[in-house]
Order: C-alpha cells, then structure tokens, then sequence
C-alpha cells in the first residue's frame, strides 16, 4: 500500500494505492489519526479508487479515523470503493455509518 | 499444499493463489473474493491471536477438491486447512462483535462465515487445524 496526502486549505485528502491487509493498515491508521489529531483537518477524505483489497484491520483503521473525526467535529469521507472494498463495508454493516461519495468531487461538495 | 511464516508480507501472495485457485474451480466473482477474503482472515488471526504477531511461526495450508452430495446431486467444492502451532484456542469464546457497530475489530469472523459453507476448528497434537470448505452453487447430477 502506498500513501500520499493533498492538502487545501482545510481539506486533507489521502490517496490509498495497493492493498490494504494486515501487514499495512497500522501505517493508515498511523497516518490518518495523526492528520486528524495534529492538523485538524475540517474534511479528511480517504481516496479508495485505487485500493483493489481492504481487510478487517483496515475497516477497522478506518473506523478509528471516523471516531476520532467525530471527535474533532470534523467530516470523514470515503470516496472510489472498489467493489470487494464496498462488499467488505456491507458485509460489517458499516456502509451506511461512513460517508461514502462516489468521486472525489462529490466528496469535496458534502 | 502451501507452507509459509507468520510473517503478514505473505497475505498477498496467499491472496494471489487462492483467488486464481477459485477462478480456475469455477467460483463466480464475487465467491472468488469473498473465498480469497475468509482465508486473507484466517491467516491473520493466526498471526495476531495464535502467533501474537510473532513473525517467524510456521503456518501451513492444504488446498484440495471437495465434493458433497446435495438432494442427491453431486456439489463440488473447495476445501481448505490452514494449520498452526499455536497454543490452545478456545473457538468456543471466538465471537465476533456485533454488526453494525462503530468500533474497530471482530470483523473477521463474520467475513470468514459468511463467506464459506463450513467452518471447522480443531485440535490435534500441538496443531491448530482451521478446516473451511466451500461449495460451487450449481450441482450437477449424481453417477
């Protein structure tokens, strides 16, 4: 998995490559809660188009972002969901709890 | 058979050969992935909960054909083994969190069930034996 991060003006945006397993989702969440906690960002939106696999820790690394997000008071959006990244959410019932956009526009418009 | 460590850079791989495996018995799509997604869990919680998070244990993984007959049809099918020398698990206290529920973890074992037909612990000697098996959809009729 590779990360990279944008930022404008209060905006951070990740974009996620590769697969997303055990072996890396502490490095996401590593990242995103660090984004969060330290530059408080107003919107994070996490790029997912270009993740073919997600596993239960990285959901779960996900999900951390979105609590800790809420506790910032700020928006956590999820964005390009693979077909087996979109299974795994239904599947844990978790579709509806995050904010999903189908493109990066629409993830910047919520 | 597939012998590998405990080390999670080889969930990939694993994933590689068990969803070109699946295409190759004739899984539909989304069986494909959601086979390919038991196993990628299993093998983690291996790593995590049998292993914890040790790196160079032994796992080893046993692919063959299953066949069961259904209403008197013949079903064929995936079986796979995956085998670890961790300690004792109870699967009696293994128990995913509820659905639904913002937390993360416990997810795996609900991907791991709904994706196969049977999922089976035990232990024999000083190995753990995972056995999960599933079934192509379509059954064709017995000899």
């Amino acid at each position: 998995m590779q990360i990279s991060t944008r930022r404008h003006d209060k905006v951070t945006i990740f974009d996620l490559s590769g697969d997303i397993d055990f072996a890396n989702s502490p490095e996401l969440r590593q990242s995103v809660l660090r984004e969060i906690h330290e530059n408080r960002s107003a919107r994070v939106v996490i790029n997912l188009s270009k993740v073919n696999y997600i596993d239960s820790s990285g959901v779960a690394s996900l999900v951390e972002g979105l609590k800790a997000s809420r506790d910032f008071g700020s928006h956590f959006i999820l964005f390009g969901l693979s077909t087996s990244a979109r299974e795994v959410l239904q599947l844990s019932r978790l579709i509806k709890v995050f904010e999903v956009c189908d493109n990066e526009e629409q993830a910047l418009a919520v | 058979m597939m012998a590998l460590s405990s080390n999670p850079k080889w969930l990939s791989i694993v994933r590689a050969a068990v969803e070109r495996l699946t295409e190759t018995l004739g899984f539909n799509a989304e069986h494909c992935r959601s086979i390919t997604r038991a196993v990628d869990e299993a093998l983690t919680n291996i790593v995590r909960h049998s292993y914890s998070n040790r790196r160079d244990q032994p796992i080893t993984m046993y692919f063959r054909k299953a066949q069961r007959k259904q209403e008197g049809e013949v079903q064929h099918g995936l079986e796979i083994i995956l085998c670890d020398r961790g300690p004792v698990a109870d699967a009696t206290k293994w128990r995913g969190r509820p659905l639904g529920e913002i937390r993360p973890g416990g997810l795996g074992l609900h991907l791991i069930h709904d994706a196969m037909d049977i999922v089976e612990f035990s232990r024999k000697g000083d190995i753990n034996r995972l056995r999960l098996v599933k079934y192509l959809g379509q059954a064709s009729p017995a000899a």
